[in-house]
């Protein structure tokens, strides 16, 4: 009991980071599924949803600043899509991952350059930043939300999958991209659609996240981005629920090794847990098994 | 006679379901064997078992009497086993495909699989890697040039048999059709083998390629001494050059024996007419 | 054109090279902007070409270069520290507990020799797996290299966070070239070699490269202790031009730059990574650093430039070629003295051919 009431702000921290790895790895999970493409652009999108918040809340309140983020960050997954990936499609794999990379440069750039590098202050979302106290430990109420957002979210995101027409179009691109595209799938809609809900969630995501880590700059996306990618490796990558419980597990994991004081490390865990999966179940927990035809 | 393959018992299943079911086949010194059966009827897996692309779940297999695959039903597969001699192994013998090339057993590819950005020289070239003597060190270093000097001169002479010289600094890709086909077989020959594996050679040939090619297979064993075993499903040319055929149906053999008794066997024309549309 | 006639040419180009270094930092100050760029460069071209090995001549797309040049680094750093410095440098750690230094070509090949013996470790797992798993894999593990070279119990021997510093490093231009020169040229003998064929099969198309009695994971793994050998060699430099090291200097966008120079240069062209490693250096810290600094013409402020801005068209640069010209500047041909030859020859023999009229056509 002791251990649980020390540990319990690192548990709560780690439930809610997890559920933020959770909204941001769902875009990479949904994005592999369809174009096989690790989309190493979808943490920056994360930061630039941030650094609009920082923004637009300068000169507006916030109530209206977070509908126009929003709507924005999708604005911007779209167009990443149309412009950088849409061109390459016909191309090897290893040009569109390039691609992605290339993108990921220029908005790390984009945001140094319109920062100064400067890390900004994010701004206080009213209600959410509250401190509130959970059985003894306080903590912002944005902690105790998420987790239960982001299950939400996830139940939508799946029953817009399981019973829409779009939602059968993305998991038929999924199976087999060309055959659908015979089979007279408007394949560009579809992947459309696909990073439109890969963004709005990472919109979503930087919302609670930067509530809870204020401090917006350039690079912050790289790490969560790369973390989220992680989870959904973890999680069988093209599985959404595969890529939540991921994230769940790697957000408590990686908090806990905090509380124990090894923070140095905290990365480098969720890393070698990577690596460990992948040696011994390349496919992740919930992943679907490929084999190549001689 | 000896034989030089030989494989016994040789099972393979996937999850459920069973491709190849207790095949047992011997293919003798010298010889053209021709593997025959409708399509689906498991006739490439049995090649990928016998070059070490899949383990087989159950059954060996033995090249020039010495056993180079074993296997037996393993893990999971214990309890989903379907096939028959069950038991009858217990070691795990599983080299990986360069393993198999190195013994001597040499193959090509149903859908052509040339090194895309190669020209044909480089691609016999490349083939000669397997029996170099160099090590990562004087091969870097260039102290192997009598070597390499060797290996050069042997793609020289194998291009100029295979009718090939003139093409020979043009892209792999970029040659037709046939002779992508030819190419992929000087290629295999480069390795030295003394089995010639064939997946289908004749498949997307007209009848006059096809014909050339008929003639060319029975040239190349005589000059190389070769052994071959071939899939095909061009019936002219199964006919006119196998010494013995065998007649695979969904996984198992329903017939062998020399081409006549084949063209005749009333189990092989049920399962070509009345089984899954052919070619 | 014979061999022979070759072999003379390319030697007197790199005596000429030479000598032209040479004359150039006798007679230009030292400050002067063209030394950074071809210090820089040629530790860049180093690097580039040892991912190309991997990336472009295997077919293995690994993003592990940052933390094997962070362990080449810090093996340089570590061995060659004068004795008598490590008490300064190591001042949180009692002196660490190396007490030796090593002479700077050893050091290197140290260097090197680390860095391969971490990517042997690493390979025998990471190996089997395709592409961009592998991708982020070696990514994954740069990651975990530099958190634990940043670890405080490791300290007497890394420094933990601190700066490695006051160990031996290079005035001259001419160092680098010629470290980075032999690297290079084992690097493109290996290509010219079996090995170097048996890779390129690999990347063609590893089924039938293994069909035709290539072992897979012996081959793969050779490309990457050799790439990585190299990256550690480009480590080592890095640290010497540097001149300090420390762990957060390895970060995954050092990668993301190197791979997007091979990218420049063209995926498969060892010329192609040497050339655009000096046009990136040149263009990033030289030709573009205008876009910088605030500007006026007469009383009007240029719009945009500030700092960062550089970045920023670079960046754009990049994608334009991403997108536009996948091949980079080189495809996979390589720029030689013999090419250039057999290019004036035919454009001669053409010419010949038109002046003389073929009445036939």
């Amino acid at each position: 009991m002791e251990w649980f009431s020390k540990n319990l702000p690192y548990l709560l921290a780690g439930v809610s980071v997890g559920g933020q790895y959770a909204l941001i790895a769902i875009g990479y999970t949904m994005v592999y599924g369809i174009l096989r493409l690790i989309n190493f652009a979808h943490g920056d999108i994360f930061m630039v949803a941030g650094l609009m918040m920082v923004y637009l809340s300068a000169t507006m309140p916030v109530y209206i600043a977070i509908p126009i983020v929003l709507v924005a960050t999708v604005v911007l997954g779209f167009l990443v899509e149309r412009v950088a990936y849409k061109p390459l499609r016909q191309a090897p794999r290893m040009s569109i991952m390039i691609s992605a990379i290339g993108v990921s440069y220029l908005l790390q750039n984009l945001a140094l350059y319109i920062t100064g590098g400067l890390s900004q202050q994010y701004p206080a979302i009213p209600w959410i930043s509250d401190v509130v106290s959970v059985f003894g430990a306080s903590t912002k109420r944005v902690t105790v939300i998420t987790p239960f957002l982001t299950i939400i979210l996830v139940i939508a995101l799946v029953v817009l999958i399981k019973y829409t027409k779009i939602g059968m179009a993305m998991r038929a691109a999924s199976k087999d991209f060309e055959t659908s595209q015979l089979m007279g799938i408007k394949i560009n809609s579809v992947i459309s659609m696909t990073f439109i809900i890969g963004s709005f969630l990472a919109a979503v995501g930087s919302l609670l996240f930067f509530t809870n880590y204020t401090g917006v700059t350039p690079t912050v996306g790289a790490m969560p981005g790369l973390k989220a990618f992680v989870a959904a490796v973890f999680g069988g990558i093209g599985s959404i629920p595969g890529a939540v419980i991921g994230a769940f597990i790697i957000g408590i994991c990686e908090n806990i090794i905090k509380g124990m004081g090894w923070t140095t490390f905290s990365d480098a865990f969720t890393f070698a847990l990577l690596i460990i999966v992948l040696i011994f179940k390349p496919t992740g927990l919930f992943g679907e098994k490929a084999t190549d035809k001689v | 006679m000896s034989n030089v393959l030989k494989v016994e018992n040789v099972t393979m299943q996937f999850g459920g379901v069973v491709a190849v079911d207790n095949l047992n086949l011997e293919v003798n010194k010298g010889e053209i064997v021709s593997l025959i059966g409708p399509n689906g009827a498991g006739k490439t897996t049995a090649f990928n078992v016998i070059t070490g692309v899949y383990a087989p779940t159950n059954g060996a297999v033995y090249f020039n009497e010495n056993k180079i695959i074993e296997n037996h039903p393993q893990g999971k597969m214990k309890k989903l086993y379907r096939g028959e001699n069950n038991g009858k192994y217990h070691t795990s013998l599983a080299p990986t495909p360069d393993k198999i090339t190195k013994l001597g057993i040499a193959r090509t590819f149903q859908n052509i699989r040339l090194f895309k950005s190669q020209t044909v020289f480089e691609n016999i070239l490349i083939a000669k890697h397997c029996r170099r003597t160099s090590n990562l060190f004087t091969a870097t270093f260039h102290l192997n040039g009598k070597e390499e000097a060797q290996m050069r001169e042997e793609t020289e002479k194998l291009l100029k048999i295979l009718e090939l010289e003139n093409v020979k600094d043009e892209l792999a890709t970029s040659l037709p059709y046939g002779k992508q086909r030819r190419l992929e077989i000087a290629r295999a020959l480069a390795t030295e083998p003394s089995l010639l594996l064939l997946d289908e050679p004749a498949a997307g040939m007209n009848p006059q390629e096809t014909d050339e090619l008929t003639a060319f297979i029975g040239r190349i064993r005589d000059e190389f001494g070769l052994t071959i075993f071939m899939i095909e499903h061009h019936m002219d040319l199964v006919m006119e050059i196998s010494d013995r055929i065998y007649v695979l149906d969904f996984g198992k053999m329903i017939a062998s024996g020399v081409p006549e008794e084949i063209q005749n066997n009333p189990r092989v024309i049920e399962a070509y007419l009345g089984g899954a549309a052919d070619e | 054109m014979t061999k022979k006639k070759e072999t003379i040419i390319n030697v007197s180009l790199i005596v000429a090279l030479l000598a032209v270094l040479y004359v150039m930092e006798h007679t230009l100050p030292s400050t002067a902007m063209i030394f950074t760029v071809l210090k820089k460069g040629a530790i860049y071209a180093l690097v580039a070409v040892s991912m190309n090995l991997l990336n472009g001549f295997t077919g293995l797309f690994s993003l592990g270069q940052a933390g094997f040049m962070l362990l080449g680094a810090y093996t340089y750093g570590i061995l060659t520290i004068p004795v008598e410095q490590r008490e300064f440098v190591y001042m949180y750690y009692d002196g660490g507990i190396i007490h030796f230094s090593v002479p700077v070509v050893v050091a290197l090949v140290a260097a090197g020799a680390v860095a391969a013996f971490f990517a042997y470790l690493i390979g025998l797992p990471v190996l089997r797996l395709k592409s961009d798993y592998l991708a982020i894999a070696t990514l994954g593990f740069a990651e975990i290299i530099r958190a634990v070279f940043q670890w405080d119990k490791l300290g007497p021997v890394t420094n933990g966070s601190n700066l490695l510093k006051s160990y031996p490093t290079f005035r001259s231009v001419i160092f680098p070239f010629v470290v980075s020169g032999i690297c290079i040229a084992i690097i493109v003998m290996l290509i010219n070699s079996t090995y170097g064929r048996a890779f390129k099969a690999i990347r063609d198309d590893e089924v039938a490269a293994e069909a035709m009695g290539i072992n897979l994971a012996h081959h793969k793994r050779l490309a990457f202790v050799i790439s990585s050998f190299f990256a550690g060699i480009s480590g080592a430099l890095l640290a010497m031009y540097q001149t300090t090291i420390q762990a957060s200097m390895f970060k995954s966008a050092m990668t993301y730059e190197i791979l997007l120079i091979v990218v420049i240069g063209g995926i498969g062209s060892i010329t192609g990574s040497c050339i655009s490693s000096f046009l990136f250096i040149i263009l990033s810290e030289w030709l573009l650093r205008f876009l910088d600094s605030e500007m006026y013409i007469g009383d009007f402020k240029v719009p945009l430039l500030r700092a960062g801005f550089r970045k920023v068209v670079f960046s754009i640069i990049i994608m334009v070629i991403v997108l536009f010209f996948r091949k980079g500047i080189m495809g996979t041909k390589e720029f030689s003295v013999r090419g250039i030859y057999n290019f004036f020859k035919k454009r001669a023999q053409r010419k010949n051919a038109v002046q003389g009229g073929d009445s036939n056509e």
